[in-house]
């Protein structure tokens, strides 16, 4: 059956190739080829003979299968916010249909723009199209809030991957974390779109289904980091959207406002758990983030700050957010991550703390993880730099010794 | 005596390992010798078409170092001077006599450093000795501070040195003891696998070292006993050629003899033949492999080796032939998302991570993923048990910045202490290629 297969791309080959009437696509006929059958490329003469059975391909594809939980508990999420905010009573089908339909356009217009841009450049440029936009594509449906109109996420993702990916050179050269740039563009763009209660709920319907419908009075949509920032009493009981106290184990199980992929503890570390039994991600860093926003918390909950974030016990602030998913799957992108053993330690530490510190210190923003991450992004070549330079001193030293 | 314990590297399982058992090849009517088999020189011809030669008589020298000769292996006749572009040598060829003559060199008094130098540059076993750093064929005119030999090979299929040395250590005595009298002479042996040809050297001093591929590399030992500093050269020989300068010392003849490993997944019988220099591939592997798919012959290992055609000469270095299949005519469908038990991988995003130590792979010469930018961190440094930074120097050479090479430590590396570095390469970075490139560049502009 394959071999049939591998004859009509055969086929087809020629009419994409140089010279050929479709070669302005020939970049896109090189991604479906690729993505059927392993290029059979061989060794060059001089280097290795033989290559590992690992590639960019396989990598990639690790990271969006480890999302796939926390997309999918996120889409029941969303249709189940939604009927309670309208006060209606759905089945677990009806609910997690009404999040997939919720949720699919973000994929679309991720998709459709930023791949598009991909296709485009990888053409002009005659290179391969580089898998980096299919992380990032899954990611940015994850992280955008669920009422955010499409065309400002397809401006959005258009600014990130041509302004913070493809000016500097494409996957692999990019200093910021794409997915977290779509995202950032978005809050510093429309600030007044990206504020008020209701944002990180779907109120509206999808596709026409249940348009319309009115906002039952006990609903309160605030994300529980959007109570906090909000508190007007030094402590605040956190609540669900429908005004229950929200447990340690309320905040795990994730059925509460927030951005689509955050909520759930639970998934995100049945993802964490393949990227790290794989090696895909560095548990380097992910653990050092976890320590350092635990640190940071414990000690804003001693420090005598008085305002509900500072103490909001510290357990609680990394199963609330985006913390934990910011910590398995923007932080770890290795490519705008801190590239050096021992700089993912401190890269993943700072992270942590930032985090954390910024919920705390700065009323303008409930979310600190994005912020963090972007920050730590832009000082991550200077601690490689540092932890390098000291490989160079004790070369250095070898002379002097003798 | 040290151990040296090293964790990071990776053993490749690759079928068709050599049985102990060794076998003539016959013997070709023309030999030929190649002056690219040498880098870094360039040829200046000592003899014409139709020149009478001996085993040992100088064909050609060195344009910058007239003493440094490069002989024939045989006796008989200069056929002809083949010539590429520009006048290039490509390959003297030479009709062999049917029993070999030798040059006979004198000896008699190899009493100092010097002496012993003068006697190699001119015996051709000159090429035999490379230096760090650049890793080229050393500078006669250069004192080095040690001279470097690793007793043993890591690399995927190795010759067994404990076979090939066998019944040798007067021969490496004598070699040992005449190198002594240029430098300190280093022998890294296996803490795994005893070997007594070696083990019992005197004016040697040992190191051991325990640990996976490249653990064996002369280079990573090196960088563990005496490290390679800025204006300083080692030298390096690998452990065969030794004996064959050995031998040299003793007779005063040249024999150009070695063993070479026949090895892969594609040969019928894997094993030792015994090889004079000069002689075409195809002696060597014509008939003794498979031949229902399309192959791919390297000589030497296939992390460092270089892929050979049938009719090319053999290089006086290589020490084994492996033979793989090139696998351009497999179709994988959607190999990135199939769990690829069957092709070895260290990533345990592919199944056969798991079967690792459990099984042996046939691989086969497809690179199994398109050219990408670095992405991917932390791989090389797995597979590198020397303190070095191998991304960040592949950068520097990349970028050409002769200064951040040199600190990040160039002087101490050649390309095949990279090559599982290349190997595991998720982007399939030509990293070899990248490091070869920037030392010859760096050797140009800082000489």
């Amino acid at each position: 059956m394959f071999d049939k297969l591998y004859k009509v791309v055969e086929k087809l080959r020629p009419t994409f190739s140089e010279g050929g009437k479709l070669h302005a696509f020939h970049s896109l006929f090189d991604g479906f080829d690729t993505f059927l059958f392993t290029p059979n490329t061989t060794a060059k003469r001089n280097g290795v003979q033989i290559h590992d059975a690992t590639d960019s391909k396989r990598t990639m594809i690790m990271v969006v299968i480890a999302l796939v939980p926390a997309m999918l508990f996120g889409m029941y999420n969303v249709g189940y916010q939604h009927f309670l905010a309208t006060g209606q009573e759905a089945g677990f089908w009806a609910t997690f249909a009404f999040g997939l339909l919720a949720v699919l356009p973000y994929y679309l217009v991720s998709y459709i723009v930023g791949l598009g841009i991909e296709f485009t450049v990888a053409q002009w440029k005659h290179e391969e199209i580089a898998e980096g936009f299919l992380v990032t594509g899954f990611l940015i449906p994850l992280i955008v809030p669920i009422n955010t109109p499409l065309w400002m996420v397809a401006i959005a993702t258009a600014f990130a991957v041509i302004f913070a990916k493809e000016i500097f050179g494409g996957t692999g050269y990019n200093i910021f974390n794409v997915a977290l740039i779509t995202r950032a563009f978005l809050f510093f763009a429309y600030p007044t779109k990206m504020s008020g209660d209701k944002m990180f709920v779907r109120t509206d319907g999808t596709w026409g289904w249940d348009n319309g419908q009115a906002i039952a009075d006990a609903f309160t949509g605030a994300t529980p980091l959007g109570q906090m920032a909000t508190a007007s009493e030094s402590t605040v009981q956190l609540t669900n959207a429908s005004g229950q106290a929200l447990s340690f184990m309320d905040a795990m199980n994730g059925l509460y406002p927030g951005s689509v992929g955050e909520t759930c503890v639970w998934a995100i570390l049945l993802g964490a758990s393949l990227l790290l039994f794989t090696g895909v991600a560095s548990w380097k860093t992910m653990f050092s983030i976890f320590v350092g926003g635990g640190l940071m918390a414990l000690i804003f909950n001693v420090s005598g700050i008085d305002n509900a974030a500072a103490n909001t016990p510290w357990y609680m602030h990394l199963v609330l957010g985006g913390f934990a998913f910011g910590a398995v799957f923007m932080a770890t992108d290795p490519v705008t991550s801190a590239r050096t053993e021992t700089g993912k330690w401190i890269y993943g530490f700072l992270i942590g703390v930032m985090a954390i510190t910024i919920r705390v210190l700065n009323p303008g923003f409930p979310e600190g993880m994005m912020l963090a991450i972007l920050l730590m992004n832009a000082f991550a070549p200077l601690i490689d730099w540092c932890v390098v330079q000291a490989n160079i001193k004790r070369r250095l030293k070898r002379i002097t010794v003798k | 005596m040290i151990t040296f314990k090293l964790k990071k590297g990776l053993d490749i399982p690759l079928q068709g390992c050599a049985a102990a058992d060794t076998m003539g090849i016959s013997r070709p009517e023309v030999f030929a010798v190649v002056p690219d088999h040498f880098a870094g020189i360039t040829p200046r011809l000592s003899v014409h078409e139709g020149d009478r030669v001996k085993a040992g008589t100088p064909l050609f020298h060195d344009k910058t170092h007239e003493q440094m000769n490069f002989v024939s292996p045989v006796s008989g006749e200069v056929l002809a001077i083949n010539r590429g572009d520009r006048r290039k040598v490509m390959s003297i060829t030479i009709k062999a006599d049917l029993q070999d003559e030798y040059e006979q060199f004198d000896l008699s008094n190899l009493t100092d450093g010097k002496q012993v130098k003068q006697a190699l540059l001119k015996s051709g076993l000159w090429m035999f000795i490379k230096q760090r750093p650049y890793d080229v064929i050393a500078n006669p005119d250069k004192q080095p501070k040690s001279i470097f030999i690793s007793g043993f090979d890591t690399a995927p299929l190795a010759p067994d040195y404990t076979y090939v040395l066998k019944g040798q250590t007067s021969a490496l005595q004598a070699a040992v003891d005449a190198l002594s009298k240029i430098a300190k002479v280093h022998i890294g042996l296996n803490a795994k696998q005893h070997n007594v040809e070696l083990s019992g050297l005197k004016n040697v001093e040992f190191a051991e070292f325990d640990g996976p591929h490249p653990a064996g590399n002369v280079g990573v030992q090196i960088n563990h006993v005496d490290p390679v500093n800025k204006g300083e050269t080692v030298w390096t020989i690998n452990v065969q050629d030794l004996a064959i300068i050995g031998h040299f010392l003793l007779s005063g003849k040249v024999d150009l003899v070695k063993l070479v490993a026949l090895v892969g997944p594609m040969v019928i019988e894997p094993r030792y033949y015994r090889v004079r220099y000069g002689v075409p591939v195809s002696y060597v592997v014509k008939g003794t492999v498979h031949n229902e798919v399309p192959l791919r012959i390297v000589s030497g290992n296939v992390l460092s080796g270089h892929q050979v055609e049938m009719d090319e000469i053999l290089e006086p270095t290589a020490n084994q032939i492996s033979v793989i299949a090139e696998g351009s005519d497999t179709h994988e469908f959607m190999g990135w998302i199939m769990p690829r038990f069957n092709i070895f991988s260290t990533n345990r995003t592919v199944g056969s991570a798991f079967l690792c130590g459990k099984k042996d792979f046939d691989f086969d010469a497809r690179m199994l993923g398109g050219r990408r930018a670095i992405i991917v961190s932390g791989e090389y440094d797995k597979v590198l048990p020397m303190d070095i930074y191998p991304e960040y120097l592949l950068k520097a050479m990349i970028a050409g910045n002769l200064d951040r090479m040199e600190q990040l430590g160039a002087y101490e590396i050649a390309p095949e202490d990279m090559a599982l570095c290349e190997y595991v390469c998720t982007s399939k970075l030509p990293v070899q290629a990248i490091v070869r490139q920037a030392l010859d560049n760096m050797r140009k502009e800082l000489e």
